[in-house]
């Protein structure tokens, strides 16, 4: 029997009629259409799922939706605000954080939810705070400068001017 | 006359930035369709078997099941290259590996047909495992195929240019090793996925995480039987691909089938088990090089032989088995060479093409071996390379033509930059460097399906708007290809790459690129897309200058201009030039096509290995090693590549930074290796790990930091200069790990992955006076084919085997010439 879900989504709520043992991944993605985030092995060990809940970065395919009843998700569609992109955003396009996307929504919820605790990480802080989530692209360094260009960023102008 | 560039060269956001990092890119399982069904297949549970019955009848009978597929429905079977087509969508009477899928179920979702595909009753009669190529060798019988060279032997193949054997022993000193190379995997961290539907004129329409949609195009209209014409195939972003989704797979061809069976759409999206069944990875390879050298340095002749564990289906096997020994010549000079391969079928998933395509195994034991040489010798390892540094502009002994070459600036580079002079036996024990060296194709010379059509297409359409959009069959797997396409039309026509849409991957709407594969794209397509983009140029400066009245070759397209060089101020918008030119030619479209020079290398075999040109890189690892562990860590790499020129600096260091981080998982950690189930159980030949966690792979905080130097000397055969850098940077890395633990701790570990466990075992055997190694035994007798007998260019060679029945005019060959000629020195051959 399908159990109904209320919670928040990327600031407005959402609904939805879900199988109880359905996770917050699939619910996302399949009945929500929010298919930004990604999946990569739907056992918690790549970090393409990330979300966060309730502020906190979670992997959404290891969490059972209905634990989130009256909770507040934000996804990647969520970290755009009136049409701007995050600082996280910007710099990842800018500096070639992002190749193949698939790992990147992932990552950019794990690096905002670090810089949401602690504005101005050092370098081997963001690595550690971001060694859940694996890109094969990349080799990490660019992700790496485009996380230090953001903090620059926000330090200059607050957020998404 | 020379203007600056405005868009090429230039560090910038790609043009599909935005999407990527906004969570808008749709990949395959990002589509969902009205009214769409999911798949699930059903994978053997045994290594190999006769299949004797299936029992689908409770599966039918599951609430919310359409279909139950099995081999019976897919009689004809397909392959990625001609002369293996092996494969079955669904295996009709054998399975050759734990993972092979024989049967499937289509549901209104994925959790039904789950739940219905594990009531299908599969009755095996179990036959010989062959879990590694000594079985295979062995074991002629049962035969894995009926197809391949003999017994369980796909392919096995013998080539030699010169008269190695003279020239090896003519030399001062014989160098004889054994390597060996742990196969691996691509772990894309997209699983692949396909959503196939019927259109609504009833043709077939597939989207898929394909790196090829031109040969998946190809094998779904002959395993489908639907005229090509008839099937329309996009291909979806990919979330990584690194050769992993080259193949047409089992999937794709079942849901297609299933889509048009049923009139809706169907989707597959795999488990990450399931990937590492697909697998077609890199090739597990033994090999023994046994290389003649002077006294200085210098390599009298090589004889190198690979044996290659390929898996349950030929796949690319074929050219994997030539690549493993196609490129040693291309970065040293090497006068006589011999090679052999060999490729066994084994009962494990099949082996393919993945980020190299089977030139890292033998580049591993080449830049060992050279360690090893330059150790005997005591040369410095980077003065033992640039001494001996093919030259630019030459054809080496096998036919393949170098054009530029910037390998000695790059080892120049590393060796400033790492302070190589300094460090190389001078650091303390338990820390090292190690020197390696690379080269890769800038796309594979030939096609697949031989033909004379061009490997890449490019269309442009330009209207009144004043947008140009830009149509183009490559893949963007993360690489940047539909950048490198607007960027170079962009920069043709005076314009910025916002004002350019791209339609990429789609046989419908796209012309023919063979794919993303061989480092081939930004040459092939990047040449057609210049050719597309100057004959629109042409049509527009026609237009202009009739209109102005300027001279046509005094016009300039720059800043979405266009304008008299004479006198900027005269001219018009990139808008108003276009209908300048609509007006005066009518609806204006452009074509560019682009097929590589045909190769010198004339022989059979000679296929594999000839390129427009060729990538160079050089690398300096820096280690530091723990003695009473074993444990190997990486504090820094210092890397050169010779890219001829950088379109985009930003995708360029990505490419080689990421190429350092997947050679780094390969040096240390990863391993797609078997294990028995145990004998209680079924004994079976499993997969040891096919999850993410336990197959390990680099994270941010094994990664070092990484110096990347580019060095830019323009090729004049690729566009604007610029060659590959997708594959050539992974390379080097392997070796440069293995020479740099020696260097730290004195002992040669001639296996990859480069494992604790193995340096301790040998500086267990060094400090019982054994020899300080870890790696391979003997290499096995093999019995090899007839060699082909090819005289090298420098004696004179046409590019045609000696041997060749179907020579024209049959050459004798003079042994003692020959023998001659193989003695000749550098300086007299050219």
């Amino acid at each position: 029997m399908k159990l109904r879900l209320n919670f928040s989504v990327n600031g407005e709520s959402a609904e939805a009629l879900v199988d109880p043992d359905k996770t917050l991944l699939e619910v996302l993605r399949e009945d929500l259409q929010l298919t930004g985030t990604k999946h990569g092995c739907e056992l918690g060990e790549c970090g393409a799922c990330a979300v966060l809940l309730d502020d906190q970065p979670v992997l959404s395919c290891l969490v059972v939706s209905h634990e989130c009843e009256g909770r507040s998700v934000v996804t990647v569609e969520g970290l755009t605000v009136d049409g701007r992109l995050h600082p996280l955003q910007e710099c990842f396009a800018d500096l070639g954080a992002s190749q193949c996307g698939y790992c990147t929504p992932g990552i950019l919820i794990a690096a905002k939810a670090l810089l949401d605790r602690e504005p101005n990480p050092s370098r081997d802080l963001i690595r550690e705070a971001l060694s859940g989530n694996l890109c094969r692209c990349t080799g990490y360094q660019q992700i790496l400068d485009a996380v230090e260009a953001s903090i620059v960023r926000l330090g200059e102008g607050g957020d998404q001017k | 006359m020379t203007r600056p560039r405005n868009v090429i060269g230039k560090p910038r956001r790609r043009v599909d930035g935005r999407a990527k990092v906004t969570g808008q890119t749709k990949f395959a399982d990002d589509i969902m369709l009205p009214r769409m069904l999911h798949c699930k297949l059903l994978r053997s549970t045994v290594p190999h078997a006769k299949i004797v019955r299936i029992n689908t009848s409770k599966a039918a009978a599951v609430d919310g099941v359409a279909l139950v597929l099995t081999g019976e429905s897919f009689p004809i079977p397909y392959g990625i290259l001609p002369v293996s087509h092996d494969e079955h969508a669904l295996c009709p009477d054998v399975v050759r590996f734990v993972g092979d899928p024989v049967a499937a179920v289509v549901a209104r979702d994925e959790a039904t047909a789950d739940r219905a595909v594990r009531l299908i009753d599969v009755e095996y009669e179990t036959l010989r495992t062959f879990a590694s190529p000594a079985d295979s060798l062995a074991y002629p019988e049962p035969r894995i195929h009926d197809y391949g060279d003999f017994g369980n032997v796909h392919k096995a193949v013998a080539l030699q240019f010169g008269d190695v054997d003279a020239a090896i022993a003519g030399a001062d000193h014989v160098f004889d090793d054994t390597f060996f190379f742990e196969g691996n995997t691509h772990l894309p961290i997209e699983q692949h996925a396909t959503v196939a539907t019927k259109d609504p004129d009833g043709k077939l329409v597939v989207y898929s995480s394909t790196q090829t949609p031109h040969y998946l195009h190809r094998a779904l209209s002959k395993a489908l039987a639907i005229p090509a014409a008839h099937i329309r195939v996009v291909a979806t972003p990919n979330g990584g691909g690194f050769g992993g989704k080259s193949d047409p797979f089992n999937h794709e061809v079942v849901v297609a089938h299933a889509a048009m069976r049923l009139d809706r759409p169907v989707k597959i999206a795999l488990t990450r088990e399931e990937v590492f069944y697909c697998h077609r990875g890199r090739h597990p390879v033994l090999m023994r090089f046994r290389a003649g050298v002077t006294n200085d340095g210098r390599v009298t002749g090589l004889d190198l032989q690979t044996l290659l564990d390929g898996g349950a289906y030929g796949s690319y096997g074929v050219a994997s088995t030539f690549y493993t020994g196609a490129l040693q010549t291309v970065t040293y000079d090497i006068p006589t060479y011999r090679f052999r391969g060999c490729r066994v079928f084994t009962n494990k998933p099949p082996c393919g093409p993945k980020r190299g395509h089977g030139t890292p195994q033998s580049r591993f034991g080449q830049e060992v071996q050279l360690d090893k040489i330059a150790e005997k010798l005591v040369i410095d390892p980077a003065d033992l390379r640039l001494n001996i540094v093919q030259p630019p502009d030459s054809l080496t002994a096998n036919f393949l033509r170098v054009g530029t070459i910037g390998l000695a600036d790059c080892i120049k580079k590393v060796v400033e930059r790492s302070g190589w002079r300094e460090k190389y036996r001078k650091l303390p024990l338990g820390r090292g460097v190690g020197l390696a060296c690379s080269s890769y194709l800038s796309g594979a010379g030939l096609p697949i399906n031989w033909n004379d059509l061009p490997h890449s297409g490019v269309q442009l359409k330009l209207d009144r708007s004043g947008g140009v959009t830009v149509f183009c069959g490559a893949t963007e797997i993360g690489q940047g290809s539909d950048d490198v396409l607007v960027g170079i039309v962009a920069e043709v026509l005076g314009i910025e790459p916002f004002d350019v849409r791209a339609v990429t991957g789609d046989t419908d709407l796209t012309p023919v690129d063979l794919g993303s594969y061989s480092s081939r794209v930004t040459l092939m397509m990047g040449n057609a897309a210049i050719q597309a983009a100057e004959r629109a140029r042409e049509l527009i400066a026609d237009g202009v200058s009739a209109k102005l009245d300027i001279p046509k070759s005094r016009l300039v397209f720059a800043d979405r201009r266009v304008f008299d060089s004479e006198d900027p101020d005269k001219g018009t918008s990139f808008r108003e030039a276009v209908c300048m030119a609509e007006a005066k030619f009518g609806t204006i479209g452009t074509t560019g096509s682009y097929t590589p020079p045909k190769s010198p290398a004339k022989f059979k075999g000679g296929g594999v290995g000839p390129s427009p040109t060729y990538s160079y890189t050089a690398c300096v690892v820096e280690v530091d090693v723990d003695p009473e562990t074993g444990w190997v860590t990486v504090p820094r790499v210092w890397i050169a590549h010779d890219i001829g020129c950088s379109l985009n600096p930003v995708l360029v260091r990505g490419q080689v930074e990421g190429g350092v981080y997947m050679g780094l998982g390969e040096a240390l950690m990863e391993e797609q290796v078997f294990r028995r189930l145990p004998a209680k159980l079924s004994h079976a030949l499993v997969h040891k790990f096919p999850s993410i966690l336990e197959y390990k792979s680099p994270t941010f905080l094994d990664m070092p930091e990484v110096f990347t130097d580019l060095i830019e000397h323009p090729d004049p055969v690729g566009p604007f200069g610029a060659k590959e850098v997708g594959q050539g940077p992974l390379l080097p890395i392997m070796p440069a790990v293995a020479n740099a633990v020696y260097d730290a701790v004195g002992v040669r570990i001639d296996s990859i992955p480069v494992t604790p466990e193995k340096i301790l075992r040998a500086l267990e055997a060094k400090a019982a006076g054994k020899a300080p190694r870890s790696g391979p035994g003997a290499f096995p007798e093999i019995p090899w084919p007839e060699t082909l007998h090819v005289t090298p260019p420098w004696a004179g060679g046409d590019g045609r085997a000696d041997n060749d029945p179907k020579r024209p005019t049959h050459r004798k060959v003079d042994a003692g010439i020959e023998a001659k000629a193989a003695g000749m020195t550098k300086e007299a051959r050219s």
